[in-house]
């Protein structure tokens, strides 16, 4: 390697550790002013508290979420909505990307086109006439409004990402077992599912942190305080309680990030990859 | 439907080929379901309702034809506000994230030793999205005594008041879309690698000479993933809602109260479905027509290697 090449790697490396220490300095500074009494956090970039005052008194209070409720309850109610909507989601989404990807009928380029031009239109298109559905049929401030429309394959991404990795996979495979007698269902279960294991937990677990992420939804459909999720309570320490120890603000919100973060980091191989190829390829 | 060809297609497979498969269309009922029920159901329902005086609780007040979009386009102020704070969000944000993304994305293609260290990290803060706690976050990260002024500060510059003036509130906005330009930034990597080597074998030439070549020769050849990043980014930032709403509360003075918040308290605090029916109609045309606008000038500058 020569003297200049080496100089770039510096430069490049040197500008690669400071964004992202940028892009990470939120995230630490946020878990360091949880363990930090008020005095400490503000006025200073230190991520750690000052030795001998760190604290881990305000992680109590924060887990009394609201004055009624712990965050165990919210992560509940969370839990609530979101498992059935990674179900409906992954069985809803992997039935019809199948359809596309694995069989040619009449009628199936307009489909697909469906499927991409609601890829591109917004949510908020349709959630008024939603609103009125749920309300003439019961649903409203229930949890299954915030997961029923999943169990239909509306999640057009997780259908295409699906379909894109069901074309690397040959057909070979497919027409072996439909000769050896499985039916279309049982060659999708035995044959294929194995194989996109990883692209089905892939959309699994992405649909479960957005929907930790979800805010308007929980906000429109849900509205008696027992039905209240974790996005609404942490709302909450906006406006409705009053705390005066910062610190309490960042240990709830260090709590509300856990479970995504440590699926992110336990799985980030899973994601990496497969959002690297939905979208790269088309 | 494809002709069977005449001699080399074995029996069974001609069998298979002549009849319509029912198997596909079973599959994809529960889609079909989902399509006409939550999607094309509710988009024609809205077009109905704002057409109408329309009410969820008082009810139907009748038919009032292009009223609701007269008086959104002439007689409401707000509306041309929240229109204008939209654009400023959209105008700046997306070149921002597109900008950073394509730009880190150069960078890590670079054979570097540890760049899924890297991706990984820089993944981190758009995997968190909306998410409420990334907002309280924000608020303090930006807050008069928070680590952003501190720097300012510590550079020599006057502190901003981030969250509550209205020149600088859309900015703590755009910082917190700019954070996370992660999966943007993914895709024009794996972009990147499929780029052949063979296009620039020249090893031994310089950061800038190279910077021109990534602008000249490399990203030409992405131009497709350019254009697909530009229009979801495009679209993300038009339909922004938590940060707006929950870190600057749409002030001060409605600078930050864009179209998504307003359609929502129109329709959801106010019950004004007719009124906020209308205003979802012309957010749709809007983008609509910008994305139509991409499309076709992308024949002048999206480079298709078929």
């Amino acid at each position: 390697m020569s003297t200049k090449n080496k100089i770039n790697a510096v430069v490049r490396y040197t500008l690669l550790i400071a964004v992202g220490l940028l892009l990470a300095y939120p995230l630490f500074w946020m878990i360091g002013s949880a363990f930090k009494h008020n005095a400490d956090i503000f006025g200073n970039l230190n991520i750690l508290p000052p030795p001998g005052r760190g604290t881990t008194e305000y992680f109590a209070a924060a887990w009394q979420l609201s004055p009624r409720n712990t965050m165990a309850f919210y992560y509940w109610n969370t839990l609530q909505f979101l498992i059935p909507r990674v179900i409906g989601t992954v069985i809803s989404c992997t039935l019809t990307a199948y359809a596309i990807a694995r069989f040619s009928f009449p009628g199936k380029k307009i489909v697909f086109t469906i499927v991409i031009v609601t890829l591109l239109m917004p949510e908020l298109a349709f959630r008024i006439p939603i609103f009125m559905l749920y309300r003439d049929i019961g649903l409203l401030d229930t949890f299954a409004a915030l997961y029923i429309q999943e169990f239909f394959a509306v999640g057009s991404f997780f259908v295409f990402m699906i379909i894109q990795f069901m074309r690397t996979i040959p057909r070979e495979l497919d027409e072996s077992a439909q000769i050896d007698g499985c039916g279309p269902l049982r060659t999708l279960i035995f044959i294929l599912v194995p194989i996109l294991r990883p692209i089905i937990i892939t959309v699994g677990l992405l649909t479960f942190m957005w929907g930790m992420n979800d805010f308007q939804g929980p906000l429109i459909f849900l509205s008696s305080p027992e039905n209240r999720v974790l996005a609404l309570a942490l709302r909450g320490l906006l406006q409705d309680y009053d705390v005066t120890n910062f610190g309490q603000i960042f240990a709830a919100a260090f709590m509300a990030l856990i479970p995504t973060l440590a699926i992110f980091f336990t799985c980030s191989k899973f994601f990496v990859e497969s959002v690297t190829s939905s979208g790269g390829k088309e | 439907m494809e002709q069977p060809k005449p001699s080399s297609v074995s029996v069974p497979l001609k069998k298979v080929k002549r009849k319509i498969p029912i198997a596909p269309f079973v599959l994809l009922i529960p889609w079909f379901i989902g399509i006409m029920l939550f999607r094309i159901y509710p988009i024609m329902m809205s077009f109905w309702y704002s057409l109408r005086d329309f009410h969820p609780i008082m009810g139907d007040r009748g038919f009032v034809g292009l009223d609701n979009y007269r008086w959104l386009l002439f007689d409401f102020p707000l509306f041309w506000r929240s229109v204008e704070a939209t654009f400023r969000y959209v105008v700046f944000g997306t070149p921002m994230v597109l900008a950073s993304a394509l730009f880190i994305a150069f960078i890590l293609n670079f054979k570097l030793k540890g760049v899924n260290l890297f991706r990984t990290i820089y993944y981190v803060p758009s995997i968190l999205g909306g998410n409420v706690a990334v907002s309280l976050i924000w608020i303090q990260l930006f807050g008069s005594n928070g680590p952003v002024n501190t720097i300012m500060m510590m550079m020599g510059m006057e502190p901003v008041s981030w969250l509550r003036s209205e020149a600088f509130a859309p900015f703590t906005l755009i910082f917190l879309s700019a954070w996370q330009f992660g999966s943007v930034m993914l895709i024009f990597l794996a972009a990147l690698q499929n780029v052949s080597p063979s296009l620039y074998e020249a090893a031994s030439i310089d950061g800038a000479r190279k910077f021109r070549q990534f602008i000249s020769i490399t990203l030409p050849i992405i131009t497709p993933v350019v254009l697909f990043n530009t229009v979801n980014v495009l679209l993300r930032h038009f339909q922004e809602f938590n940060s707006a709403f929950l870190i600057t509360d749409r002030g001060p003075n409605d600078a930050t109260n864009f179209l998504n918040i307003l359609i929502y308290e129109y329709a959801f605090r106010r019950f004004e479905f007719g009124v906020a029916s209308a205003m979802t109609w012309l957010f749709l045309a809007a983008i609509g027509i910008l994305t139509l606008i991409l499309f076709s000038s992308s024949k002048h500058w999206v480079h298709y290697n078929d």
